[in-house]
């Protein structure tokens, strides 16, 4: 089932996100290693002017230069929602 | 890898194409006066240099990687031979910081992987594809002071039982846990490989005779899959998606989080990166570097060492003991002990001069490093550097360039792709003027009044600007995106910042020292053949006619050549007005680099690369400085 989302880096600060889609090749490996890839829940933390986004994912924060975040495709969602492997206890 | 070590007989086996091929799918067992190689891997920022630091004691040898200009430390632990490994999110080849973990890695008797308490989920993967490629491995979950304050409980008998490695705890900062390293080394083994991937490394096994090589063919090294004559595998997607779920799976079942404040450091992290705290926050820190580095170092401290130590004690004494050997006025007491001696001046200059500064700089950028400010700062900028086609990451050599760009342009190293490196490496050469120039820039302008420091300062900022946007227009390629973690902000720790200084301070000085020499040692010969004062000759009706300044600054120019504030500090007894005072420093500072830069610039980025820079640099000096005196003069 195909999600409408959009660009990473239109997210608005402090809103939770879904991952729906992320890019293909070297990139898409090193999102990956970093826990960022389709069906994760991010928090976005920060867009600075000019797209530079820096994001949440648990408890690590990471920095993405726009022309990588324009390719992440996200979708808000509730941040009460249970995520991925959210808290638990 | 440098085997350079010359302690005793222990055998180091030769880690040829052949050597691999010996451990054909099963575990040799090493002969047993065979020095074992251990591997200190994991992700940045996980405290490794301490668990190394503690391993090596104070014998370490840093070389660089062959192939590659990643800087590679080597210690002795007991009967291990101790490797330090750049950090890395996984082993492959991205960049040239992953060629070396990898390689090191491949060699590896056993692995010790560092794994940072905290993020789990991010380190983990790791774990698992070093466990995947069939290494001994045994983890240390450190930061185990900093699991409580946020926080977490991890089930570490479970963890270990999940991957099937000895799991054990330390806190590096307070070396809690460190008696238990070499038990540790001793226990490493080979864990639990993904049931599926097993399976699947089984065809590739059979021509690489190495597991850890099948797993890297099968994830698209194409390094790896050239050295066995095979296509690189398609499957790095798959494997990374098992892998991920099974690292998620895993933390489900041995990580419990329970919500707790947000603690100091972590807001201090968020206003970094906040648009309008980031801006305060990075003059603060541009402001403590000027007054440590601008004013203590480059004007107290200098101006002692450089003075009394280097031209009053220093060149007196060797000028003296030169005398008993050969006349200071010959051709070859010239070279030696002359103006620009390759024993008076140089050594005055790289002791008692660049090194005092060089050690400031690396000092500040370790405290900005360990601090967790710099990844900060380097997202702050990643827009703004975008603009000329480089990342935040660029911001380091940018800031070292202030202090000395020769060591600026040694950093461009550690840049994403071979653009960026082209792009901060002119950018270096062209528009940033070093500390030692600066000091003589400031000093002139101050005289000069705040209309010639506005202009000095737009003329070179837009040449900045140019320079950059033009290469990023006209270059092929694109920039490497952003992507890099921002550790948590901690207080840097003492011992970590000065080793790490100590390291880089003794790395750069080896790398440059000889450069700095045989530029002196060409501009002394330059000297007593005459063909100093043809090239003043030649560069005289320039200047006076284009340039529209005296006579004598065509000298100052020439000298500009050997040091840049040489070339700064001939113009201070002439008598020019402030306007020209403008167009003289203008042109100098976007002149030739000093020949040490440009040596460097030589070695680092090719003959031709660097020959278009170094002439542009004279075109552009010139043009930029006429076309400013016929405007203002």
């Amino acid at each position: 089932m195909k999600t409408s989302g959009i660009p990473l880096h239109l997210a608005a600060k402090g809103s939770t996100l879904i991952i729906v889609d992320i890019p293909d090749g070297k990139n898409r490996a090193r999102l990956i290693r970093l826990g960022i890839l389709k069906g994760e829940r991010v928090r976005c933390l920060e867009v600075l002017p000019g797209g530079t986004v820096v994001i949440e994912k648990n408890r690590q924060e990471i920095a993405i230069g726009v022309s990588l975040a324009r390719l992440i495709v996200v979708a808000p969602t509730s941040p009460d929602h249970p995520g991925h492997h959210g808290a638990k206890k | 890898m440098n085997n350079g070590s010359a302690r005793g007989t222990t055998k180091i086996p030769p880690h040829n194409h052949v050597e691999r091929h010996k451990h054909i799918g099963v575990d040799i067992a090493p002969e047993a006066n065979a020095t074992l190689k251990v591997a200190l891997v994991g992700n940045p920022n996980v405290g490794k240099s301490l668990f190394f630091n503690y391993l090596s004691g104070m014998y370490v040898d840093v070389s660089n990687y062959p192939g590659t200009t990643v800087e590679v430390v080597k210690g002795r632990f007991k009967s291990y031979e101790i490797y330090d490994t750049p950090g890395v999110y996984g082993i492959s080849s991205f960049n040239d910081e992953e060629v070396v973990t990898r390689d090191i890695v491949l060699e590896a008797d056993i692995v010790l992987n560092i794994v940072d308490a905290v993020h789990p989920e991010r380190d983990l993967f790791l774990t698992q594809q070093l466990i995947d490629m069939g290494k001994k491995v045994s983890v240390m979950l450190n930061f185990m002071d900093e699991v409580q304050a946020h926080g977490l409980q991890i089930d570490t008998q479970l963890l270990s039982r999940y991957l099937g490695v000895p799991v054990l705890l330390t806190t590096a900062t307070t070396r809690a846990g460190f008696d238990q390293i070499e038990t540790a080394i001793e226990h490493a083994r080979r864990g639990e490989q993904d049931p599926a991937l097993h399976h699947r490394l089984h065809t590739m096994l059979s021509i690489t005779g190495s597991e850890a090589e099948a797993l890297l063919i099968l994830e698209g090294d194409e390094a790896i899959a050239g050295r066995h004559g095979v296509p690189p595998g398609h499957e790095r997607d798959t494997i990374y998606i098992e892998r991920r779920n099974r690292i998620n799976i895993m933390i489900d079942a041995v990580l419990s989080e329970k919500n707790v404040r947000t603690r100091v450091a972590t807001l201090f992290g968020r206003w970094a990166v906040s648009t309008w705290t980031g801006i305060p926050m990075l003059l603060a820190a541009l402001y403590l570097i000027y007054l440590f580095v601008g004013k203590l170092v480059a004007q107290d401290i200098v101006s002692f060492t450089e003075t009394r130590l280097g031209r009053e004690l220093w060149e007196p004494w060797m000028r003296g003991i030169a005398a008993q050997y050969v006349s200071p006025t010959s051709w070859f007491g010239t070279i030696l002990v002359g103006e620009f001696g390759v024993l008076t001046m140089t050594v005055t200059y790289l002791l008692f001069l660049l090194l005092p500064l060089v050690i400031a700089f690396y000092l500040s950028l370790a405290i900005m490093e360990d601090s967790g400010y710099l990844p900060r700062l380097a997202t702050f900028v990643d827009r703004s550097l975008n603009a000329i086609g480089l990342n935040g990451r660029a911001v380091i050599p940018l800031i070292l360039g202030f202090g000395c760009v020769t060591m600026a342009t040694i950093t461009t190293r550690l840049l994403g792709n071979e653009r960026e490196k082209t792009i901060s490496a002119a950018i270096l050469q062209f528009a940033i003027p070093c500390s030692a120039q600066l000091a003589v820039v400031a000093a002139l302008l101050a005289g000069a009044g705040f209309t010639s420091i506005l202009i000095y300062s737009i003329t070179i900022f837009s040449i900045f600007v140019a320079v950059g946007t033009i290469l990023h227009r006209t270059l092929p390629g694109t920039t490497t995106p952003l992507l890099i973690d921002l550790p948590p902000m901690r207080l840097p720790r003492f011992d970590n910042v000065a080793r790490k200084t100590a390291y880089r301070t003794y790395f750069f000085m080896r790398e440059a020292t000889p450069w700095f020499f045989a530029g002196a040692l060409g501009v002394g010969i330059l000297q007593v053949t005459g063909l100093l004062t043809v090239w003043q000759n030649i560069l005289a009706p320039f200047t006076t006619g284009w340039l529209q300044l005296p006579r004598e600054a065509a000298t100052a120019f020439v000298m500009g050549m050997v040091r840049r504030d040489f070339g700064a500090a001939g113009l201070y007894h002439l008598s020019l007005s402030p306007n020209q005072i403008v167009v003289a420093l203008v042109t100098i500072t976007l002149f030739t680099p000093c020949i040490a830069s440009l040596m460097v610039m030589f070695k680092e980025r090719g003959f031709k690369e660097a020959t278009i820079v170094w002439t542009g640099t004279w075109v552009v000096a010139f043009l930029v400085g006429g076309l400013l005196s016929q405007a203002l003069i």
